[in-house]
């Protein structure tokens, strides 16, 4: 990988200048109201939240990829995995749940974790085949008959409004810490069996993971209620109907100069991207210590070869390892803030192309390796995709305006929303093949 | 007891689908294997390559309907098949100078190859759904049954039917044929020879005055046509939707690497025993245990696992292979 990764020294300037560009962007869709901008600060700043969390889950990718060089193709899975932590830990507890199925359900889920934990202390004690095909065969019975009961019990507990086991009730903030160890251990148990194979097994194992992480989401209905979605997820900032009922917050509003409908989204959205500032700085601070310390070295050693590494005495599987953990985590906790920021959990809109793909693009845009490139990948892919919606028909309209009325022509507006998917792919390989090292390379 | 009902059944539900599926997965996981051997990296795209191939093909196939042409009791999808590879090995070769060749020539990681391969996924993607939208389509016509369940009934007079459709028998007659084709090739003729050779040792072949790119040009053919026929008789026998070829990406990997990645024979066992796993493990078993144990009544459908986990068992057959035997079971190329 030496060759794509060749140092060069860049303007200190440019980093700083290519994030004002991206922030003039943001301040004309909040005040230029044309055919390309919205005019809306309550648009713009809701981009600019969604493209936080991007960036915050661009910079965990960032962690594998960049500094190790692991291919994770299951971010959509992290997510969803730190999804489910504001789910399990900020919603009120549901009536019923527990005493309907609590305890036999964490029974069955301490069966199946010990079962597994025995077939491979067997495995390495006697290497016999038979003896854990014949405990995993058992345990997996064991494990549905404490189950199944169990499920259909907290399924059928006033199905209508809940039907599911619902949170410990605790604040919301703490869910994204809970998120991020959710990603965690769903990334221990992956990398524990893909990491220290050939590059690609990673790459599959973790597509692998991924679908399935997010088909437990859809049609586990005791735990977040399946396709039937989550609502109400508690907020860790101020209602709008609050704020407009607030007669101080209005009289405010209206000496900017806002209608208080407007100002209170405005100061709702201003308020999350606060609370996500504050997380993507703690984290980039933390990556950019580790990155600068001897490990961060070690890690990149290992990346750029691997070989030399191993014969320096370091154990690349277990750093690979170490830091699939911790990028998986980063991602969880961004997963965990998408739903705090929706208020929902919605199984159904966890698609790959959009939260694995996407995610992708911004990192290799952006600079693998660099986390402020990860940043600035994250924020300014997020606001060209949401864009790209409103000008790829309108670029469509005006280039088709001249042919005439047809099936073709009508073929060509349809498929505008289509174009989305191949732009982002041939970002990808151009930016891949011409500027390997991204927008913001590695120092 | 009764063996014959219990036979009936299984053969209907569980033997027949699965057979059909697992040749599907055979020939897509030939594709995967022969890319890996010979470009060394997994080619996230192929999913997307067989959606591509099967679009075109359907688009053919309307085009051919409305001429009035077809082949009688057979699909006239299997008409449109050639364009469709056509098609799709341009595709391919193309994507094979504009992307591929480049990061082949720098002798770059295999993982920028499959990162790379994700962008041609992404835009392959986007083709297929341009050229024919996100919509299912059902595209089989002819002959829909070869045994159906009422003939079958009176003929036997089991209280049980057994259907053989045409688009199963059908797949299972087109794989046998191509992996025959496929094999003498390999084996018998000087390009497939040089082919393996290119695939065993990229340093001796080009000793002994093979083309290298030739190999590759080949393999991308092959891979191709593999791709355009897996996915029309995928889509023959259930339906086309392009979001289901990016996820049938998921059994088709864990076949090509049960078998040993790099090993065609491999990838059409890994193929059936993913998904004979797959059909068995979710098959609700109530009832051909009904048959054959009557006096025994069990609570539950008896199914292992809810359909839409059908995925989960591919993968855990991967797992499985990675921690025990991570070359694969007929030992492909070296972890």
């Amino acid at each position: 990988m030496s060759n794509t990764r060749q140092s060069a020294g860049y303007s200190a300037w440019r980093a700083p200048v290519l994030f004002a560009i991206l922030a003039v962007l943001f301040v004309l869709e909040g005040t230029v109201n044309n055919t390309m901008f919205s005019g809306s600060w309550n648009t713009s700043l809701a981009i600019l939240n969604m493209g936080l969390l991007s960036a915050i889950t661009a910079l965990g990718v960032n962690m594998q990829w960049g500094y190790a060089g692991l291919f994770n193709v299951g971010v959509v899975g992290f997510l969803a995995m730190g999804a489910l932590a504001p789910v399990l830990v900020s919603l009120p507890p549901v009536e019923g749940a527990w005493q309907a199925g609590g305890p036999r359900l964490l029974a069955a889920l301490a069966v199946g974790v010990g079962v597994l934990a025995i077939a491979k202390l067997v495995w390495t004690r006697t290497r016999s085949g038979i003896a854990i095909a014949v405990i995993l065969l058992a345990g997996f019975f064991a494990y549905r008959f404490l189950f199944d009961p169990a499920v259909i019990a907290i399924e059928n507990n006033n199905p209508a409004r809940h039907g599911n086991i619902g949170g410990l009730g605790l604040p919301v903030l703490l869910s994204w810490a809970v998120g991020g160890l959710f990603a965690a251990a769903a990334a221990w148990a992956i990398g524990k069996v893909a990491l220290g194979l050939r590059s690609d097994y990673l790459a599959i194992a973790t597509l692998g993971i991924g679908e399935i992480i997010v088909a437990v989401m859809k049609n586990e209905d005791w735990l977040a209620r399946g396709v039937k979605n989550i609502t109400s997820i508690p907020r860790p900032v101020a209602y709008e109907v609050d704020l407009q009922n607030n007669a101080e917050f209005v009289a405010v509003a209206k000496d900017w100069g806002f209608q208080a409908a407007e100002a209170s989204g405005i100061w709702v959205k201003l308020s999350y991207m606060s609370l996500f500032l504050v997380v993507l700085l703690v984290l980039i601070l933390l990556a950019e210590l580790a990155l600068k310390s001897p490990w961060g070295r070690m890690m990149r050693a290992i990346r750029d070869n691997e070989t030399a590494a191993e014969a320096m005495g370091k154990d690349v599987t277990r750093r690979h390892l170490q830091v699939f953990i911790l990028g998986s985590a980063v991602i969880g906790i961004a997963g965990a803030m998408m739903v705090t920021l929706d208020g929902l959990l919605t199984p159904t809109s966890y698609n790959p192309l959009r939260y694995t793909f996407l995610i992708w693009v911004m990192v290799i845009v952006g600079g693998s390796g660099n986390n402020w490139g990860a940043v600035l990948g994250a924020v300014t892919i997020w606001f060209l995709w949401i864009k790209v919606e409103v000008w790829g028909p309108a670029l469509i309209g005006m280039l088709t305006a001249p042919m005439p009325d047809g099936d073709l022509k009508m073929h060509l507006l349809d498929s505008a929303p289509h174009m989305r998917f191949i732009a982002m792919g041939l970002v990808l390989l151009l930016v891949l093949r011409f500027a390997p090292r991204g927008l913001l390379p590695e120092k | 007891m009764d063996f014959l009902n219990a036979l009936v059944v299984f053969l209907n539900f569980v033997f027949i689908p699965a057979a059909a599926y697992g040749a599907q997965l055979a020939l897509g996981a030939l594709g995967v294997t022969l890319v890996y051997g010979i470009l060394r990296f997994s080619n996230f795209a192929h999913g997307d390559t067989m959606a591509f191939g099967t679009a075109v093909v359907i688009l053919v196939t309307w085009g051919l309907q409305a001429m009035g042409i077809s082949l009688g009791p057979l699909p006239t999808a299997l008409l449109a098949l050639p364009f469709g590879i056509a098609a799709t090995a341009m595709l391919v070769l193309l994507t094979d100078k504009a992307v591929y060749k480049f990061y082949r020539v720098k002798k770059a990681a295999p993982i920028i190859l499959v990162m790379a391969s994700v962008g041609v996924m992404f835009v392959m993607n986007g083709l297929t759904r341009l050229l024919i939208g996100v919509s299912e389509y059902r595209f089989d016509d002819g002959e829909r049954f070869i045994i159906n369940v009422r003939d079958f009934r009176e003929w036997s007079g089991l209280p049980e039917g057994l259907a053989l459709r045409s688009t199963q028998a059908l797949t299972l007659v087109v794989a046998v044929i191509v992996v025959i084709a496929l094999f003498y090739f390999l084996n018998r003729t000087k390009s497939g020879k040089a082919m393996r050779a290119y695939s065993d040792n990229e340093d001796l072949a080009l000793l002994s005055g093979i083309d290298p790119e030739r190999v590759v040009r080949m393999t991308w053919i092959i891979a191709a046509s593999l791709a355009t026929i897996a996915g029309t008789l995928y889509g023959l026998d259930k339906s086309f939707k392009a979001f289901n070829y990016f996820q049938i990406l998921m059994p088709i990997f864990a076949a090509a690497i049960v078998g040993g990645l790099g090993n065609p024979l491999g990838a059409i066992a890994g193929g059936f025993l993913v998904a004979f796993s797959e059909v068995a493990v979710t098959y609700p078993w109530v009832k051909i245990v009904g048959y054959i144990a009557p006096w025994y009544e069990p609570s539950g459908l008896m199914q292992l696992l809810g359909t839409e986990y059908k995925f989960a068992v591919s993968f855990v057959i991967l797992i499985v292979v990675l921690l025990f035997r991570p070359t694969g079971l007929f030992r492909g190329k070296s972890a």
